[in-house]
């Protein structure tokens, strides 16, 4: 035996699960607020989601959902040490989270344009209820679309590694995390769609 | 001890799983365009936890993991419940 480097997959997963539970109950206090504003504005939260566009919501859904599944794989493949596989559902996975990101930056942009944004004057007019309900869009849609960038530099990260052969077949841990972490995001855009988007 | 760590995943597997969280997508927003009332908040929920319930079973491997992990993601979700009920029980009967 030459050298013993230190490791430790199963603390580094039991940590990444601990952040993901830490996660999951820092959205639920958001979605906790959100049911109490819905249930005090109950009219203006039913015409306010009105607005908001159910297909280009379902597109990002389905968006999420096959790269959380094309993620998944890429450890399956990792696992079976098949390096071009790997890289080529990483790639796929870095895509569709970029195309996400386009499609909010849309979605954002048409608002905005529409005068609906935190503290316009337009929502001032328009009462408690909608300003509550655009203050969450943007609170929630925000802090989701932030977990998706820093997801985004993440996979990057393991992209290289694959591709650098830093993650391996034996030594896949950091893929495994990153995937949780990209799971985690997709599970927050699971409860957000029917949220804002379906339930009109 | 029994080895989790080599455990792979069939690629059908996930594709499967994916074709099941699509199909739940479609139909939550189905059920939606029909007018059920209070009954689509309840619909498009529970969509929503079956397909969360799917992605953290196969997708985070959740099931074949130890116990400790699924034990920790229970207590999350009854601390949750319980915030939820105090929360509304002071709204509701203020």
């Amino acid at each position: 035996m030459t050298q013993q480097i230190h490791r430790d997959d199963e603390g580094s997963k039991l940590g990444m699960w601990l952040f993901i539970f830490n996660e999951l109950l820092f959205f639920g206090g958001l979605f906790i607020t959100y049911a109490v504003f819905r249930y005090v504005h109950q009219e203006a939260f039913h015409f306010a989601a009105q607005e908001l566009d159910v297909w280009l919501g379902a597109a990002n859904t389905v968006i999420l959902l096959v790269s959380s599944a094309t993620i998944a794989m890429s450890i399956s493949t990792i696992k079976m040490g098949n390096k071009k596989l790997t890289l080529a559902f990483l790639a796929i996975t870095l895509l569709l989270a970029v195309v996400f990101l386009v499609n909010k930056y849309f979605e954002w942009g048409a608002k905005i344009e529409h005068g609906l944004f935190p503290s316009s004057a337009m929502l001032a007019e328009l009462g408690a209820g909608d300003t509550m309900f655009y203050g969450l869009y943007f609170a929630m849609t925000g802090l989701h679309a932030l977990h998706i960038l820093v997801g985004i530099v993440l996979i990057g990260i393991v992209l290289l590694r694959v591709k650098n052969n830093k993650t391996t077949k034996d030594n896949h841990q950091i893929q495994e995390n990153v995937g949780l972490y990209w799971h985690l995001v997709d599970i927050i855009w699971v409860f957000l769609f029917p949220l804002f988007y379906l339930i009109a | 001890m029994d080895n989790h760590e080599n455990h792979i995943v069939p690629l059908k597997t996930y594709l499967l799983i994916l074709g099941a969280l699509l199909v739940f997508t479609f139909l939550s927003i189905a059920i939606t365009l029909i007018d059920l009332g209070p009954l689509a908040v309840a619909g498009a929920l529970l969509f929503a936890m079956l397909k969360t319930t799917l992605i953290v079973f196969y997708f985070m491997h959740l099931k074949f993991e130890n116990k400790m992990y699924a034990i920790f993601g229970g207590v999350v979700l009854l601390t949750f419940i319980v915030v939820i009920i105090l929360t509304f029980s002071d709204y509701m009967f203020q």
